[in-house]
């Protein structure tokens, strides 16, 4: 590689058109459109984002999506959550490809109620098919909830509960200053 | 370089290694204290629910973390499976300096006199390993009077008729209650109940030279961001350090005690701080690592003089793993009961640990410490949503609302709930780990039902307008963080690890001083009758020590 030591403006956005369409050339334009996030792809964020918002909807409070829930699962996925890579992968196409099947549609293109009643019967056990084999609905179910009220509930440090929303709804005060004396006598 | 050999290894300092230290290092003995982890401090995860002590989904705040350890778990059926230090299967004990004392809530119990005979006072169980202490309460009482003058407890015992007979009060006064335990104490005494203030190893007034407690709500499961909580860390092993005859090694692995030709125990092998093997020598060994890991260390202790493991010759070591079977109720009120004092816990009843009619031992019962936002997401009452709008409403309405009346039901001693080594899983350092197997005594949900229902009652006095149980003693593997009972006291060696001191029978200077020795493990939480029992052992090494025994 040859050093670049003074990059203009418009020789960098040259670059950078050159550098993605070779991208395109090597991988056969395969290759998913650049993504913001670590592990998930921008169309599993659609997805998710409609997830988390099924177990935490908005209301007079920031619902999963708005609190930042989404990237809470992105950012555990490439950390203490690794382990559990496959399995939304594997999930989260699952859900995708019944919803093709089944409707015709996204997840996230369905009514409210519609995604709803899917989650029930995943919750439940009750999806059919290759897809689902060895209980997947059930247990990816049960991880997108529970990480879903993590993300929701636990601290903002982990890149949930944007602006500390949950602590709010639920009137406590964060943070906690540390030295005050709050007994009465 | 060699390390130089020294009198005494302590392996763990956590409740009990802590303070086998101190008295060691005290008494003139050189020691060499070891750690598996390192210094914890409140910043290391500050209020972080998501990563403390007691949720632990992103991890453990003060260790094992997930890359270097894992266990085995043995289901009925024989199958396995791995699980990791964050998940609860492991039950975990904090692996830093202080190890549960730097994180736990803290209350600070003394067992009861029938605690300590609990076989003359119940008769013999089926499919119960239950028996005596190999003493009574009253010689282990000047311990628990050292370990609450030494560490520093808050309390007022005069207003528990059922504590067992004390010499001396707590070195501190009781913390007021909060609201809702206010609520519940004055429910109690409507109902006939003796409520009191839980003794807390916690600092109502500056002690010790840390500062009174600022009533966090985070506490149990926290280090405190003040000093206020007192453990192992904070006391006894600063002083253990200032006679300048102790030496902590922090970071640093035991993986397995060192026998030599004439089958005597000479020291350990630990993985330093940068895992390279060590060795390191001693005239006596005292291991103190949690009822799992002691078993653990001498099982994986194998020599042709002790093929099955240290002090296992019958079989025994490992056996009768006991935790705490948590049983009670959860009430919502008509108006608010949380007014953020924490830790939560303050107010007790011991009214229905022991005497009741049919039932084994009982507990004790209290108000809970506060429950995190996330903790509460999986507070419902039965049949309640897990998720969406009306699961997010519930915890918007009632957070606030909700008190829970719990205690931890001592459990039924039993020979199948166990701690061995797994024959193929290793850890980081390939040292064979923990698999754990077994099941509580069917009859412990009898015990848990009269709890919970006692406690359902006592949450409807004080006023909640619905309320449910929380019933524990199910069948599954007991341990967690109260674990105990794997390397049993006793005077006959074919039916315990080690005898009244805690030396190993038939080994003379090898040791155990921690919740391995408890016989059985109160319906109390246990850590200071753990301190006690440090204050013991230590105590007996130390005595002997200045009569000239080595124990050779």
């Amino acid at each position: 590689m040859e050093k670049q030591t003074k990059l203009t403006r418009r020789s960098f956005i040259a670059l950078s058109v050159l550098g993605a369409g070779g991208m395109c050339l090597l991988s056969r334009c395969t290759n998913p459109p650049l993504s913001p996030w670590r592990f998930i792809t921008v169309q599993e964020s659609n997805l998710l984002d409609a997830l988390v918002e099924q177990i935490i909807p908005t209301d007079e409070w920031l619902g999963g999506r708005d609190a930042g829930v989404t990237n809470f699962i992105d950012m555990q996925l490439t950390g203490p959550y690794t382990r559990y890579q496959e399995t939304y992968r594997k999930g989260l196409m699952a859900i995708q490809e019944t919803c093709k099947t089944k409707f015709q549609k996204r997840f996230e293109e369905l009514p409210f109620e519609k995604q709803t009643q899917f989650l029930e019967a995943m919750e439940a056990g009750k999806m059919e098919g290759k897809l689902w084999e060895k209980g997947l609905d059930r247990q990816f179910f049960r991880l997108i909830r529970d990480h879903s009220l993590q993300g929701f509930y636990g601290s903002p440090r982990h890149g949930g509960n944007k602006n500390n929303v949950s602590y709010k709804m639920m009137r406590l005060d964060y943070p906690v200053i540390i030295g005050q004396n709050r007994y009465n006598n | 370089m060699g390390n130089k050999h020294v009198n005494a290894i302590v392996v763990g300092a956590g409740a009990g290694g802590g303070i086998v230290a101190k008295e060691l290092s005290v008494a003139g003995l050189s020691v060499v204290l070891f750690e598996r982890g390192g210094w914890a401090t409140y910043d290391d995860t500050d209020t972080d629910e998501l990563k403390s002590q007691r949720t632990t989904p992103l991890g453990n705040a003060y260790g094992p973390d997930d890359s270097r350890y894992k266990r085995v778990i043995a289901n009925a059926d024989g199958s396995t499976y791995t699980v990791l230090p964050s998940e609860g299967g492991y039950n975990n004990n904090a692996a830093c300096v202080g190890s549960g004392t730097v994180s736990y809530g803290a209350m600070a119990w003394r067992f009861m006199q029938e605690d300590f005979k609990l076989k003359t006072t119940y008769g013999a169980i089926e499919g119960s390993t239950l028996a005596d202490w190999p003493f009574t309460y009253e010689d282990l009482e000047p311990c628990y009077e050292k370990a609450e003058w030494e560490i520093g407890v808050s309390g007022d015992a005069t207003q528990n008729p059922f504590g067992a007979p004390r010499n001396k009060p707590y070195p501190m006064p009781p913390f007021s209650h909060n609201k809702e335990a206010q609520l519940l104490y004055d429910a109690a005494k409507r109902l006939g109940y003796h409520p009191f203030p839980i003794p807390m190893l916690r600092n109502s007034i500056p002690y010790g030279g840390r500062p009174a407690c600022i009533r966090m709500r985070t506490c149990c499961g926290y280090a405190c961001p003040v000093n206020a909580k007192c453990g192992t860390q904070n006391t006894v092993i600063p002083i253990a350090i200032a006679t300048g005859n102790c030496e902590l090694r922090i970071n640093s692995v035991v993986s397995e005690i060192l026998v030599n030709e004439q089958g005597k125990i000479t020291g350990v092998t630990y993985f330093d701080e940068k895992n390279r093997k060590q060795t390191q020598t001693a005239d006596l060994v005292v291991v103190s690592c949690s009822a799992t890991e002691t078993a653990r260390l001498l099982l994986n202790s194998k020599s042709k003089f002790f093929p099955n493991g240290i002090g296992n010759e019958n079989d025994w070591v490992g056996r009768n793993l006991q935790g705490h079977a948590y049983t009670g109720a959860y009430g919502i009120f008509e108006d608010e009961v949380y007014d953020d004092l924490g830790p939560g816990a303050s107010v007790a009843i011991s009214d229905f640990n022991h005497h009741n009619p049919g039932i084994m031992g009982g507990g004790v019962l209290c108000n809970e410490f506060i429950r995190m936002p996330y903790s509460f997401t999986g507070i419902r009452p039965p049949g309640s949503a897990s998720w969406g709008k009306e699961h997010k409403a519930f915890q918007r309405l009632n957070f606030k609302r909700v008190a829970q009346a719990v205690g931890p039901y001592q459990e039924i001693p039993n020979f199948e709930a166990r701690v061995e080594v797994d024959p193929v899983v290793k850890d980081f350092w390939g040292i064979p780990v923990v698999r754990l197997s077994g099941s509580r005594h069917e009859k412990d949900v009898e015990g848990c039902r009269l709890m919970s229902e006692k406690a359902e009652l006592w949450l409807k006095e004080a006023g909640a307008i619905h309320t449910w149980q929380s019933l524990g003693g199910g069948k599954g593997i007991s341990g967690g963080q109260h674990q105990a009972g794997t390397c049993r006291m006793g005077n006959d060696p074919k039916t315990s690890v080690t005898d009244k001191f805690g030396r190993i029978h038939a080994v003379p200077n090898l040791f155990v001083a921690d919740g391995s020795l408890n016989v059985n493990n109160g319906g109390f939480n246990p850590a200071l009758t753990i301190m006690a029992l440090g204050f013991r052992v230590g105590g007996y090494i130390a005595s002997e020590w200045s009569k000239g025994n080595r124990f050779k």
